[in-house]
């Protein structure tokens, strides 16, 4: 049995938390959508839309599919089943209105680049085939190091940097794409409080001039302060909604308290080779 | 260090050696060097043309390769190249052919390199074996395979395999002037493919989930620059053979890394170097008769490389210690500024004299350690010494002394404040930090720690000086 009909069979279940009212204006729309590794799924069954203008957290234990979630938006990984919408249109449709910070260990901080070339990279979907980088592009990567007060280092080595100056040089890429909505994976893990306070005053910057940002985010106690919207993920949606709404104790403890024992049951099953279930 | 400087000197010894031995016989070594060097001779030229164009084009697609942490699959797809070589040769024998033509076998090597790289990337997409164990698996499935079927080529009753394995080692000497051209020709075309995707390749190279989210095709990509290495391995076979083609793929590029942080800078000098390596081996093995062109100009680009790993102006070992050198010295500079203030601090006085004997009991400082750092600090006018011998610091010595204790105690403050370290234990690890605090973190520093006297000029240790600080003489 293949892994996509065991998950459509479970699409009917109880599982499925938020009505299935999509908005054709929503920044991102996501329809349904199972993400599985190698047969074994670790998303089950999403489907929500983000309101436009708004600062997203996605919370949730490890192994709960926050990064998996993103990745999936974004084509990195492929989905087993559903579909996601930028504005009402299929991503690959969208790639330039959709900024992306992935996990700064995702990378080689060795690599023989300096800060303000890592920072181009966010400019180089608008360049296009083997297209060279204009002034123009560098004075946009300078201005991008300036939001996130790196300036002075445009011209480091970037393993010469600290962990949290490079994490604000990854913002600075996706501030470089000019998009309107931003995904962003961990950009709080480990970096110090001066680049956190950093980090979020621009993540509000952009919110108030109407943008979307999506957060994984991995600190409770700041979550009420930072985030005006919040989905809760433990392989599957467990709440999603206003922070000031679903940031509930009972919400908390069916995220954190336990994995779902039939969910992940269930994913140990198919990725044995889906003859349990 | 050291351990590096013995390698190089042994790579050196190794390519002498032979140089040596046939310099006993005649012609002389010197006069064989010249005749290579004047490029009288047509065959040495033909042969020095295409290894130094194959250094060019493995050095500049190698940068990529390295940078993608790609090297083991480049080595496991020049070893999968040799099944396509006994394959071509049986397939054009049996078509009646001639099968020692080099289009045919060099096409059949091309041919088993993609499918290797073709089935590694199916391993990486479809199991769970990992990447190591996959490339493993590739590579001695596929080059057993070209072993098995190279047995098979020479059993042919039409056609003459002898010569075959000549692949697995190189010989340069084989070369023709058409094979250069061929050589030429890819080596253009790799270089330029580089040259327009150079944006495209580093994207990929360093982050490759992010030029995925921007639309890149990474796949093709992978594809392209996987593609590039097959073919410049397929044009490496005949010269320096497909066990150590991937050497000249990697080692320029490592050497160059240690030159330089910039793709843009690394890109030609890794090609650069892998034209040196192959000349400067070309012209060695063709000075020195007998001697497999292959491995030398293998062991010149692994010569390159350790001078590099020694003298790399951005990484090398050399610059590492003399960095690291400055750094101790400074720490030992500010340690006895450091003690000679607390003296003076409390004493209650500003003007304290130290003997040579109390000044050693403060820390735990070799004798000799000591007068060296005392001598040092007098050249620099910090310290002083008076009749009897005994220490003091001058007015400039205060001065930089008050800016080393006051970075010293604002981290200990730091460490007891922020990062609940017992007070007793803050001294050691606030050692280790203060000889490199850097201007704009001092200024954090002082906003951080909220005491009261942290903006003060001097704030009080906060912990008891040693005891013994006091002693000095009236």
């Amino acid at each position: 049995m293949s892994a996509a009909s065991i998950v459509d069979a479970s699409a009917g279940s109880p599982v499925s938390v938020i009505g299935p009212e999509h908005s054709p204006t929503a920044p991102v729309s996501i329809h349904d959508m199972t993400v599985a590794y190698h047969r074994k799924p670790v998303l089950w069954d999403v489907d929500l839309d983000v309101p436009q203008g708004r600062l997203v957290g996605i919370i949730g234990p490890n192994g709960a599919g926050k990064s998996t979630l993103i990745k999936a938006a974004l084509d990195l990984v492929p989905r087993v089943s559903g579909e996601v919408l930028i504005y009402g249109k299929p991503f690959r449709r969208q790639r330039r209105l959709v900024a992306y910070v992935p996990q700064r260990e995702s990378v080689d901080w060795d690599f023989p680049i300096c800060a303000v070339e890592v920072v181009m990279m966010g400019r180089y979907g608008m360049m296009g085939w083997c297209r060279p980088v204009t002034r123009a592009h560098r004075r946009a990567a300078l201005q991008a190091l300036d939001r996130v007060g790196m300036a002075d280092f445009a011209d480091r080595q970037i393993s010469n940097l600290s962990g949290g100056q490079q994490q604000r040089i990854f913002l600075a890429r996706a501030l470089a794409q000019e998009a309107r909505i931003y995904f962003m994976d961990e950009p709080f893990a480990s970096v110090d409080a001066a680049t956190e306070r950093a980090i979020i005053a621009v993540l509000t910057d952009l919110k108030n001039s109407g943008k979307t940002v999506l957060v994984v985010h991995h600190d409770l106690q700041t979550v009420s302060q930072y985030f005006d919207h919040l989905i809760m993920l433990n392989m599957r949606v467990v709440a999603h909604g206003p922070t000031a709404e679903v940031f509930t104790p009972e919400n908390l403890a069916r995220t954190y308290g336990g994995r779902l024992t039939l969910l992940s049951e269930a994913a140990e099953a198919l990725a044995r080779g889906g003859r349990a279930v | 260090m050291k351990r590096a400087a013995l390698i190089f000197g042994l790579l050196l010894t190794i390519a002498a050696a032979p140089a040596e031995a046939a310099a006993q016989s005649q012609p002389s070594i010197l006069d064989n060097l010249q005749r290579v060097l004047s490029l009288r001779d047509y065959n040495t030229r033909v042969v020095i043309a295409g290894v130094s164009l194959l250094g060019l084009a493995a050095g500049g697609i190698g940068t990529f390769l390295l940078l993608r942490k790609r090297s083991l699959t480049a080595d496991a797809l020049s070893h999968a190249t040799l099944p396509g070589i006994a394959l071509a040769f049986i397939i054009t024998t049996a078509l009646g052919g001639d099968g020692r033509a080099l289009v045919w076998l060099l096409l059949g090597a091309f041919g088993t390199g993609v499918a290797a790289v073709g089935v590694i990337i199916l391993i990486r997409h479809t199991t769970r074996i990992k990447e190591d164990a996959a490339l493993g698996i590739v590579l001695s499935v596929f080059f057993g395979a070209g072993a098995a079927l190279i047995k098979l080529a020479e059993q042919m009753p039409q056609g003459s395999a002898a010569g075959l394995d000549r692949f697995i080692l190189g010989r340069a000497a084989s070369m023709i002037a058409a094979d250069v051209q061929a050589i030429a020709v890819v080596t253009v075309i790799v270089l330029a493919v580089c040259t327009a995707f150079f944006k495209e390749f580093r994207l990929l190279c360093f982050d490759q989930s992010f030029a995925g989210a921007q639309g890149w095709p990474v796949l093709l990509l992978d594809a392209l620059l996987m593609g590039m290495v097959v073919a410049v391995t397929v044009i490496g076979l005949q010269s320096v053979g497909l066990v150590l083609v991937v050497a000249m793929l990697i080692t320029p590029a490592a050497a160059a890394r240690l030159w330089t942080d910039r793709l843009s800078i690394m890109f030609p000098l890794a090609a650069a170097m892998g034209a040196l390596g192959g000349a400067a081996g070309a012209v060695v093995s063709a000075a020195a008769e007998r001697m497999p062109t292959g491995p030398i100009i293998v062991l010149v680009c692994s010569a390159l490389f350790a001078a590099s790993l020694v003298f790399g102006s951005k990484r090398g070992l050399l610059v590492r210690a003399v960095r690291h050198m400055h750094l101790r010295r400074r720490v030992a500079e500010q340690h006895l500024l450091r003690a000679l203030w607390e003296m003076s601090e409390n004493a209650g006085r500003v003007e304290v004299r130290s003997t040579f004997a109390r000044l050693k009991s403060q820390r735990s400082w070799s004798a000799l350690a000591l007068r060296r750092e005392i001598s040092r600090l007098r050249r620099r006018g910090w310290v002083r010494l008076d009749a009897q011998g005994d220490i003091s610091l001058t007015n400039q010595g205060r001065i930089e002394a008050q800016r080393v204790v006051r970075n010293h105690r604002l981290w200990e403050m730091y460490l007891i404040t922020h990062a609940d370290i017992a007070p007793t234990h803050v001294d050691r690890d606030a050692d280790q930090i203060e000889h490199v605090l850097p201007p704009d973190l001092i200024e954090r520093l002082e906003g951080l720690v909220e005491a009261s006297d942290a903006r003060a000029a001097m704030p009080a240790s906060p912990h008891e000086l040693p005891a013994l600080a006091t002693g000095d003489r009236p």
